[in-house]
C-alpha cells in the first residue's frame, strides 16, 4: 500500500479509535489509577472527612486474599459454570424444538423467547415471589425451604432463575446456526441409514458449532458479570450469592472507590483470561475468517 | 501499516485525556435567591406538591420544583452522593434519611443550619437528635417514626407490655387458632434486621452504642435482647420463615392471620385496616413491649437539608422554614400518613381522628433511640446484620455474635 493510502486508512478509522479510546481505554486506565489510591479516609478533630486522595500502591489489592473476595470469586465461578452448562444443553434442545416444529412455529418461538425478553430486574422480582416461603416453588415440591436465606439453596435459586432467563438466548443463536445447515446433508445421512442420535452427534452438532461457540462465549461474558438477579431476588449483602460485580458495587456504595476499582480490574482480567482460554480451546474458528483475509492481502 | 495505527491510537488517547480533564470548577459561593428544587421521594409527592404550590403562589420569583427520587433508599443515597461529588447545583433542598445525616455532614455535602432555625420545644426530642451531627444542626427535623406493635384486637384483650406477657397471651390464644404464630418482625438480612436487633437490645434495657460512641454489646441486656429473637425463632413463637420477612411479608402475615402480633411501622395501620384487608377493623396498635416493661424502638424518619452546592441558599433556607413550619406540616400530615416531627400534632384532634395510632406512636417515639451515628453508617449496619443473622439461623451462638460485633463496631466507630 502506498504511504498516502495508509494515512488515509488511519484517518478513516480514527473516529472508531476515538470512540474506543473514550468508552473502553479511558475508563480502564482511570480505574487502574483509582485502584491505587484511597480517598476520604479518616476524620479530622471537628468530625469532618479529611479530603484529598492518597497514593497507596497495591494496598487496595490486599483484599484479594480476604474471605469476602474469595467467596465472591467462588460464587461468580460456580454461577458461571453451572448456568452456562445448563443453558447450553437447554438452549440446544430449545433450538431443535423451534427448528423442528411444523405447525404454530411463530407461537412456539415467541413463547420460548419470552423469558429472554423480560428485563432481569423484573424477572428477579418474579422469581423472588416464586421462591418466597409460601411461594410457588415450595407449593410444588411440598416442602418448606427458605430459598432466600443464606445457604446452598439461595445459590440454587439463582441458578434456576438465570437458566430460565437465558437458555432462550442460546436457543435463538443456535436456531440461526441450524437454519443454515443444508437439508441435503440430512438426506444423505438418511440414505446412509444413520440413526437420529448419530445424525445429531455427527452432523447437527459439528455444523452448528460456530454458532454455539459464539452463544456460549456471550453467556460466559454475561454470567461472569452477573449482578442484578442475585441482588433483586435474594437481596444485597447475602454472602451466599454475592458475585464479584456485587462486591464491586458494594465497595463503591460505601465510597471505597479504591478497593472497588481494584476488584473491578481483577474481574476484567478474570473475564479476559477465561475468554482467551475459551477462544483458544474451542473457538479458533472465530478468528479464522480474519486470518484467511490477512493471508490473501 | 501498524505504525500509523499506533499513531492514530495515541492521538485519540491524547484527545480523550484532554476531554476528560477540564472539570473541577469551584462552586460560586452563593447565598442568592431564585428558583430552587426540592429532592424528595415519590411516596411524598402528593403532600409535598401541595405545600410547594402554596409557596410558589406567594413567591413567583423563587419557585420550587419537585425533584422525585427513585424508590429504594440505596438509589436515593447514591443519587445525592453523585450530585455532591460532582458539586452540582441541580439540587438545593434534599431529603436525608435519618441515618445519613452524619455522612453528609462530615463530607461537607450539606450546610450547617443556624441553631435558631428549629424550635426545640415544638419537636420530638429524639427526632431532633437525628438531624444533628456532633451537636450541630445540619437538617430540619421533618418526618419520624418508630416501631409499633400491631395486634389482633379481636383475639387479644389487652396488648402486652412485656415479652413475657406477649408469650403468655400467645399460649392462651394460639391453640384455638390454626396455623397462627405469635410474632413477626423485620428479620431478613437487610436494614430491618439492624432495626430489629437494636430494638430488642434497647427494649431489654441496653444500648447498641452508648452516648460516647462505644459499643455496649457484651452486656446482659444485649444478650437478653438478642435471645428474645433467637429463642423466639427456636421456640416457634416467631415462624420459621420469619427470617425472610421484610415490611411486605410482615404485612402479609398479619393480613392472612398467620401471626397474632407483628412489629412494623405506622404505615401498616392504614393498609391493615383498609376496606380490602381481610383483617380490617381487627387490628390495633400499641407501643412495642420489652423485657421488664414497655420497649424502646428505633427511630426511622427523614429530615431536610440544604445542599452545600446550592446557588440559592437564601431561598432554600426560607423555603425550608416554611415547609417545616407547624401549619404546613399539619397540611402535609393530612395528606400523607408518614409521622411528622412536631410534638403538638400528635395531640391534634383532626389528625388523631384520621390516624388513631398517634398517641401510641408518640409514646413510642419519646422512648425511641436513633441507630448508631456513624459517618460510614453502611459499614456499621452491615456489621450488625452479618453478626446477628447467623445467630438467628443458629450458625453461631448469641455470645459469639455479640462479642464479635463488639470488636467490629469498636473498630468502625473508633475514628
Amino acid at each position: 500500500m502506498r504511504r498516502g493510502a495508509r494515512w488515509f486508512a488511519a484517518l478513516m478509522i480514527s473516529p472508531t479509535l476515538l470512540v474506543l479510546a473514550l468508552v473502553v481505554i479511558y475508563p480502564l486506565l482511570s480505574a487502574a489509577r483509582e485502584s491505587m489510591y484511597v480517598r476520604g479516609e479518616g476524620l479530622d478533630a471537628d468530625g469532618f472527612v479529611i479530603e484529598g486522595e492518597r497514593f497507596v500502591g497495591l494496598a487496595n489489592y490486599a483484599g484479594l486474599v480476604g474471605e469476602r473476595f474469595v467467596n465472591a470469586f467462588a460464587n461468580t465461578t460456580v454461577f458461571t459454570l453451572a448456568t452456562v452448562a445448563l443453558e447450553t444443553v437447554l438452549g440446544v434442545a430449545m433450538a431443535l424444538v423451534m427448528h423442528g416444529v411444523l405447525r404454530g412455529r411463530g407461537l412456539v418461538r415467541a413463547s420460548i423467547l419470552i423469558p429472554w425478553a423480560v428485563p432481569t430486574a423484573i424477572s428477579g422480582l418474579m422469581w423472588r415471589w416464586v421462591f418466597q416461603a409460601d411461594g410457588v416453588a415450595n407449593a410444588i415440591i411440598g416442602e418448606k425451604i427458605l430459598w432466600t436465606t443464606e445457604g446452598v439453596q439461595a445459590k440454587l435459586a439463582v441458578i434456576i432463575a438465570d437458566t430460565w432467563k437465558t437458555a432462550p438466548f442460546v436457543g435463538l443463536l443456535v436456531l440461526a446456526g441450524l437454519q443454515i445447515i443444508p437439508t441435503m446433508v440430512y438426506e444423505a445421512a438418511k440414505v446412509d441409514g444413520a440413526s437420529a442420535w448419530q445424525t445429531f452427534w455427527r452432523i447437527t452438532l459439528p455444523l452448528v458449532k460456530p454458532a454455539l461457540v459464539v452463544a456460549v462465549l456471550f453467556r460466559i461474558l454475561d454470567a461472569l458479570a452477573m449482578f442484578d438477579l442475585p441482588f433483586v431476588m435474594i437481596g444485597r449483602g447475602k454472602f451466599s450469592v454475592e458475585t464479584l460485580s456485587a462486591l464491586v458495587w458494594d465497595e463503591a456504595t460505601q465510597l471505597r472507590y479504591g478497593p472497588a476499582a481494584a476488584y473491578g480490574i481483577v474481574l476484567v482480567a478474570y473475564i479476559a483470561a477465561i475468554v482467551f482460554v475459551f477462544v483458544r480451546l474451542l473457538g479458533a474458528d472465530l478468528l479464522a475468517d480474519a486470518r484467511s483475509r490477512k493471508g490473501q492481502a | 501499516m501498524t505504525r500509523s495505527f499506533v499513531l492514530a491510537g495515541a492521538l485519540t488517547l491524547a484527545l480523550a485525556a484532554t476531554a476528560a480533564c477540564g472539570g473541577g470548577e469551584e462552586p460560586a459561593a452563593a447565598d442568592g435567591r431564585g428558583p430552587i428544587t426540592l429532592t424528595d421521594t415519590q411516596s411524598h409527592e402528593e403532600a409535598s406538591r401541595k405545600i410547594i404550590d402554596a409557596w410558589n403562589a406567594a413567591h413567583p420569583d423563587e419557585k420550587v420544583t419537585l425533584d422525585i427520587q427513585p424508590k429504594d433508599a440505596d438509589s436515593q443515597r447514591q443519587r445525592l452522593i453523585n450530585n455532591a461529588q460532582t458539586k452540582s447545583d441541580a439540587m438545593d433542598v434534599i431529603m436525608l434519611d435519618a441515618v445519613w445525616t452524619a455522612e453528609f455532614a462530615a463530607n461537607r455535602w450539606v450546610d450547617e443550619l443556624p441553631a435558631d432555625m428549629v424550635k426545640a420545644d415544638e419537636l420530638l426530642a429524639p427526632t431532633l437528635e437525628t438531624a444533628k451531627y456532633r451537636g450541630k444542626l445540619y437538617a430540619m427535623p421533618w418526618l419520624t417514626g418508630t416501631g409499633l406493635l400491631y395486634y389482633r384486637k379481636d383475639l387479644v384483650e389487652k396488648p402486652p407490655t412485656t415479652w413475657a406477657e406477649m408469650k403468655e397471651t400467645c399460649e392462651e390464644v394460639l391453640p384455638k387458632q390454626e396455623g397462627m404464630s405469635c410474632y413477626a418482625g423485620l428479620l431478613d438480612k437487610y436494614e430491618g434486621l439492624t432495626v430489629s436487633f437494636a430494638e430488642a437490645v434497647q427494649s431489654a434495657g441496653g444500648t447498641v452504642v452508648d452516648d460516647s460512641g462505644t459499643p455496649t454489646l457484651e452486656t446482659d441486656a444485649a444478650k437478653a435482647g438478642l435471645n428474645f429473637l433467637v429463642d423466639g425463632l427456636k421456640a416457634g413463637l416467631i415462624p420459621e420463615e420469619g427470617i425472610t420477612f421484610k415490611e411486605d411479608e410482615v404485612k402479609n402475615a398479619l393480613q392472612s392471620g398467620k401471626v397474632l402480633f407483628a412489629r412494623s411501622w405506622a404505615s401498616l395501620y392504614g393498609t391493615a385496616n383498609a376496606s380490602d384487608s381481610p383483617v380490617a377493623g381487627k387490628v390495633d396498635v400499641a407501643p412495642i413491649p420489652g423485657l421488664n416493661g414497655p420497649g424502646s424502638g428505633v427511630l426511622g424518619g427523614a429530615n431536610l437539608a440544604i445542599s452545600a452546592f446550592s446557588k440559592n441558599k437564601a431561598t432554600a433556607r426560607d423555603f425550608l422554614a416554611f415547609f417545616t413550619s407547624r401549619e404546613q406540616t399539619k397540611t402535609w400530615a393530612t395528606i400523607n400518613s408518614t409521622p411528622v416531627a412536631h410534638t403538638v400534632l400528635y395531640d391534634d384532634p383532626d389528625l388523631v381522628a384520621k390516624y388513631p395510632y398517634l398517641p401510641s406512636l408518640k409514646e413510642g417515639i419519646i422512648k425511641a433511640k436513633a441507630r448508631p451515628v456513624a459517618v460510614k453508617y453502611g459499614d456499621v449496619t452491615a456489621a450488625i446484620q452479618n453478626a446477628v443473622y447467623p445467630a438467628l439461623t443458629g450458625e453461631t451462638t448469641p455470645d459469639q455474635a455479640l462479642s464479635g460485633l463488639q470488636q467490629q463496631l469498636a473498630g468502625l466507630l473508633k475514628q
